[in-house]
């Protein structure tokens, strides 16, 4: 994990993942080499069950190598990862029945039909889910027996989620989704992945879209030259990145989040266990202290974090966050 | 159905939809098998063969012509675009090994190199009065080590090939010294000592030794059997020593 001398440091590290949940995901100090060339450095980061969690950074950060390695398709040089508790390298079998990936630029045969693909799918999971349903919710009921090579690049990719999503996956893990489509076949997509998660799905996604991130993403991992440069949320890692602010406390009664939400200087209002987070911008901390006060709250434990992620993300790597991040 | 099952069934239909190759590999000596057999000049009698003429000495070389066809292009396309287009590594993420779909070509291509030989073998005799093999054990025994052989070598270029494109190069510039060599252009029996001792020991003039041998006289030497043994073994090993799954 990197450190920082800065106040950034608070921030960088791992925001605790929602409580009381078990992790889906562990991977700690994973690092990978091809020769001399440092493709992960040094990785850590934990998703709870039921979390979207993104994996975030310009091309070449390495999100790919990291994510290639905690599915089992690569050998890292040292780290540990369990799925579930599983070892991805120990138990392959175990952790190929609980994981769905849809990998960067996968295709298939030209020649074969939708419906043909999925029954092919299908029977390689013990407990699959239906067929019927899964066309359905990806939008793919009209396309079932159409050849792949006349489906559109949204259908393809639907159906590339599709093909992750069949053995009714514990754990999905989802590389570079929406590359490629248009705006409208990116909202749906996105739409479909919270679908997902509804039922109960843990979701890894790496992207270099922030505005997916932003959208989706309970945490976000950001990864420059294979380290962990910041985690947390993406509203908190948003906020930071403007210029806005945090403030963190423990409020002495119970109140309803719209006390703050309502106010100019408030983006967003966050809970943590009994801690309550408030980011925002501006005379932050007054207007916060004033509202609670005024309705009869006390704030103790306040802990301000002005901290700037892309002075954070400056120092740390020498790029700008937003233009690497979008334009990579 | 398994798993194994549908991954056979699908490549099926894609051998189906895409009949390229078995138009190279039954198509081709069906339509040559025709033409010679239709020759006047292929029915003279061939100086040195026991009366056989020229067609039945070419029974043999189409044989392994559709072999040949279809294990330098038919076989390795197919694995090595699988591996291109990514397919090979999606598999590698899901409970079923990537060697399926290996093992699946294999067992589709082998059903189309059977049937490939069993017709021209049977239509020549019934159609074009080639004689009945002498040893049809012998025959069988070649042809299943000629597969062997050839199939091994379709294996190491989809290993060696990076591209499905490369595989047509790869597979056409293999073809014509292994043609030649089997007598295409110019008959075992015709050929000048040197060549047909250089023939002796390449796969497809080992092949053809071997067939030629099952039909006229009876089981056939040992020397082409075990040159097509060896081509197996070490085509497979090098094969399997090269062969990358992304």
């Amino acid at each position: 994990m990197a450190t920082l001398e800065s106040p950034a440091a608070v921030s960088l590290q791992e925001a605790p993942a929602a409580a009381g949940r078990r992790p889906a995901v562990e991977v700690a100090h994973l690092r990978k080499t091809y020769g001399t060339l440092v493709a992960v450095d040094d990785v850590s980061f934990t998703v709870a069950e039921g979390e979207i969690f993104g994996i975030l950074g310009p091309n070449g950060a390495g999100k790919t190598t990291a994510i290639e390695c905690a599915i089992g398709l690569r050998r890292p040089d040292a780290g540990t990862i369990r799925l579930l508790g599983l070892d991805p390298h120990a138990d392959p079998d175990q952790v190929h029945e609980i994981v769905g990936v849809q990998l960067q630029s996968g295709a298939l045969p030209a020649k074969l039909r939708v419906g043909e693909i999925l029954e092919e799918y299908r029977s390689f999971y013990r407990d699959p889910a239906d067929m019927a349903e899964l066309l359905d919710v990806l939008g793919l009921v009209a396309k079932r027996g159409d050849y792949y090579r006349s489906l559109s690049g949204g259908q393809r990719q639907r159906l590339s989620i599709a093909l992750a999503l069949i053995g009714r996956p514990r754990i999905a893990v989802l590389d570079e989704m929406t590359t490629g489509l248009d705006p409208q076949a990116r909202r749906d997509t996105w739409e479909l992945i919270e679908q997902i998660r509804d039922r109960g799905v843990t979701i890894v996604l790496v992207t270099h879209f922030m505005e997916e991130a932003e959208r989706l993403c309970d945490r976000v991992a950001l990864i420059d030259h294979g380290r962990v440069v910041a985690l947390d949320t993406p509203a908190r890692l948003a906020t930071q990145a403007r210029g806005g602010k945090t403030v963190r406390f423990l409020p002495s009664a119970p109140f309803e989040d719209r006390l703050l939400t309502g106010l100019p200087e408030v983006s967003w209002v966050e809970r943590e266990g009994q801690h309550v987070v408030v980011t925002g911008t501006g005379e932050l901390v007054n207007a916060v202290i004033l509202a609670l006060h005024a309705a009869g709250v006390t704030a103790r434990d306040v802990q301000l974090d002005s901290s700037n992620l892309e002075d954070a993300f400056v120092k740390l790597t020498g790029k700008n966050l937003h233009t690497e991040g979008v334009l990579a | 159905m398994s798993a194994f099952g549908q991954v056979v069934r699908n490549e099926a239909r894609l051998v189906r939809r895409q009949p390229t190759n078995m138009i190279g590999s039954i198509g081709l000596p069906v339509v040559l098998m025709i033409i010679f057999g239709e020759l006047p000049s292929f029915h003279q009698p061939v100086p040195g063969y026991g009366g056989l003429i020229l067609f039945d000495t070419y029974v043999p070389i189409i044989m392994v012509l559709g072999l040949t066809m279809l294990t330098l292009l038919g076989l390795p396309g197919p694995l090595v675009s699988y591996r291109e287009l990514g397919i090979l590594r999606r598999l590698s993420t899901t409970p079923v090994p990537p060697s399926w779909l290996l093992a699946a070509q294999v067992v589709v291509q082998l059903c189309i190199a059977l049937a490939g030989l069993a017709i021209v073998n049977i239509a020549s005799v019934a159609a074009f009065g080639a004689p009945v093999p002498k040893s049809p054990g012998g025959l069988a025994l070649s042809c299943l080590l000629a597969i062997g052989g050839l199939f091994a070598l379709g294996l190491l270029i989809a290993a060696l090939a990076p591209t499905a494109n490369s595989v047509n190069v790869i597979g056409r510039l293999a073809l014509i010294p292994l043609l030649f060599f089997a007598g295409l252009w110019l008959p075992r029996a015709l050929m000048p000592a040197v060549l047909l001792d250089i023939s002796n020991y390449t796969p497809l003039g080992a092949a053809v030794e071997a067939i030629q041998g099952s039909v006229q006289t009876g089981f056939p030497p040992a020397t082409p059997l075990l040159v097509l043994a060896g081509y197996t073994l070490v085509f497979a090993f090098l094969a399997r020593r090269f062969f990358r799954w992304e």
